[in-house]
């Protein structure tokens, strides 16, 4: 019995550090849809060219990769804005099927364009002041401290996000122009650069995001599309649009993946043997999907969602 | 302080106002009436940027129009409150009215602002805090007015404010608008409610199927007999 409490403590804890960080990859993608309804192929790319710019600058600089951060979130920001001037607002002019095919080719492009450069082996960083560190704050509950700083990290973009949008009046013209864009002319706010800032918005804190993954997950030119089908999920699952939903439904879809050693100690706990749960192990994404799907049938506005 | 001069406008090949010229002065009140579909939305859009014209021109302000965005014709001080209101709904009255606002740096000045607005409709100051989207259609609308004074315009051009409101919202809506123009606002009005709109206003210009049919001073306009059988149904 104590086993399956353990083990339910650290799924919760595992899945919390976890969670904060699938949030932050999610937040550019609903801040995105929220203010233009397009929806971004290619949300999982930036991600990845986040943890690349964080993987390659620190040995350039000779920092830490957690001092690269600020670069990391140049990077994205650059990124976001030239995709948007360089494609999206193009495609806005098109039917909304161009605008999901233009940034499915998006992300194409710059996942071949990192194989080009990069290759295809999967790369980690291996030097730097948290990686190999952990906290041991309870019997059998060690932490790692770079899961830990990128949860705490996560969690304080997310409020540095929250602030922009809800104290700043860059962020009242933001919430104006998603929530009507015409409307928001008429107040003499500037939507095209809106869009501009909310596509700098996404990649900033999407690459921000990969630049604290980087630490603790290999990167290879193919890593988006997990974390862009996470990304969805939690948008999904949160609601279209909704801040406080992907920091929500982060946080749960983290749990959810954190949560097959539970499963596991339950088996052992009614005697069964534990290779059973094995299956539970590779099935975790799938319960993330499958809940993806449910909530997509039960609550299509998702849970925060004030989107239709 | 605006003129249109042989204004031109076409959606997909179909002309909707064709060739349409009209002039507001400085200080006065200037109405645009008609049945549905003669153009009257589509001549207000026009001069905001929301329509593509073919030819012919806006000025306001010495400063011609054209392909203008339409936040920068806001910037210039021509504020339009479209006949659909677009209300931010989720957002309060006063949010609402502080986006009205958002081209004013000065807070001081959108304070003073606010409090004006609140004192022209008080029912708003009752519900700042009540989602714009949950109030009543009268309601609504002094909102959607409210909110076009906030930024301070030098022309207000009003797209069928009495639109869908009860007879005694109607009066009270146009008695504000009778008020604006004493304090010196100079106003565009749209309206179908062609007899309190010519009341309302110094000049009137009747628009059918895309043209200006008659125009002149309201008070001539109102005894004419084209309007007389038209509209006023004498
Ligand atoms: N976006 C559009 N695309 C195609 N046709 C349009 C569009 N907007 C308006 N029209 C057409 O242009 C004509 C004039 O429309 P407009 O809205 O300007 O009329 P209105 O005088 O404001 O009418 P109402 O009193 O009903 O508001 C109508 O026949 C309408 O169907
Ligand atoms: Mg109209």
């Amino acid at each position: 019995m104590e086993a399956l409490f353990l083990a339910m403590f650290k799924a919760l804890v595992a899945g919390l550090l976890m969670g904060l960080v699938f949030a932050l990859v999610a937040l550019g993608l609903t801040i995105i849809f929220g203010v233009m309804d397009v929806v971004n192929f290619a949300h999982g790319e930036f991600l990845m060219v986040g943890m690349y710019a964080t993987l390659l600058t620190a040995p350039l600089l000779g920092v830490d990769p957690v001092l690269t951060l600020p670069f990391s979130a140049l990077v994205g920001a650059g990124l976001g804005v030239l995709c948007y001037h360089g494609l999206i607002r193009h495609l806005l002019r098109g039917p909304t099927i161009a605008q999901l095919f233009g940034t499915f080719g998006l992300m194409l492009f710059l996942r071949n364009l990192a194989l080009m450069i990069m290759g295809s082996e999967p790369m980690i960083v291996h030097q730097g002041i948290l990686v190999g560190k952990s906290f041991v704050v309870g019997p059998g509950i060690v932490l790692g401290a770079t899961k830990l700083a990128a949860a705490a990290l996560s969690l304080g973009a997310f409020w540095g996000a929250w602030w922009l949008i809800d104290r700043t009046k860059t962020g009242k013209a933001l919430t104006a122009t998603s929530l009507d864009k015409e409307a928001a002319m008429y107040m003499g706010i500037s939507t095209e650069r809106v869009n501009a800032l909310a596509w700098a918005l996404g990649g900033a804190s999407v690459a921000v995001a990969g630049g604290l993954l980087v630490n603790f997950w290999p990167v290879d030119p193919n890593v988006g599309l997990l974390f862009t089908m996470i990304a969805f999920a939690t948008v999904a699952l949160g609601g279209f649009g909704s801040i406080k939903g992907a920091l929500v439904a982060g946080v749960l879809i983290g749990m959810i993946v954190q949560a097959p050693p539970v499963w596991d100690a339950m088996l052992r706990l009614v005697g069964s043997d534990a290779a059973e749960g094995f299956t539970i192990h590779s099935l975790k994404y799938t319960f993330v999907y499958l809940i993806y799907f449910l909530i997509m049938v039960v609550r299509p506005q998702g849970l925060f969602g004030w989107k239709q | 302080m605006l003129e249109i001069k042989d204004l031109v406008v076409s959606y997909a090949g179909l002309p909707v106002l064709q060739g349409v010229s009209l002039k507001v002065e400085k200080g006065q009140a200037v109405s645009v009436v008609g049945s549905n579909g003669a153009g009257k939305s589509t001549l207000l859009k026009a001069v905001m940027g929301r329509a593509r014209v073919s030819s012919g021109r806006a000025v306001f302000r010495g400063q011609d129009l054209a392909g203008l965005r339409t936040e920068k014709i806001v910037r210039l001080g021509l504020v339009y409150v479209p006949e659909d209101r677009k209300l931010f709904k989720p957002l309060s009255v006063e949010e609402n009215l502080k986006l009205g606002a958002f081209i004013v740096d000065d807070p001081a000045q959108v304070q003073g602002r606010l409090e004006y607005v609140y004192e022209l409709f008080p029912r708003l100051a009752e519900r700042r805090q009540q989602a714009a989207g949950s109030m009543s259609g009268g309601e609504q609308q002094m909102l959607a007015i409210g909110r076009g004074l906030m930024s301070g315009p030098k022309l207000l051009m009003l797209d069928e404010p009495s639109l869908g409101l009860a007879p005694l919202m109607v009066s009270e809506v146009f008695e504000t608008v009778r008020r604006l123009r004493q304090e010196g606002l100079t106003v565009l009005l749209v309206e179908q409610n062609v007899r309190e709109a010519l009341e309302l206003t110094d000049h009137g210009y009747i628009l059918q199927t895309g043209r200006i049919r008659q125009e002149g001073p309201s008070s001539d306009l109102l005894r004419s007999d084209m309007v007389r059988e038209a509209f006023l149904g004498m």
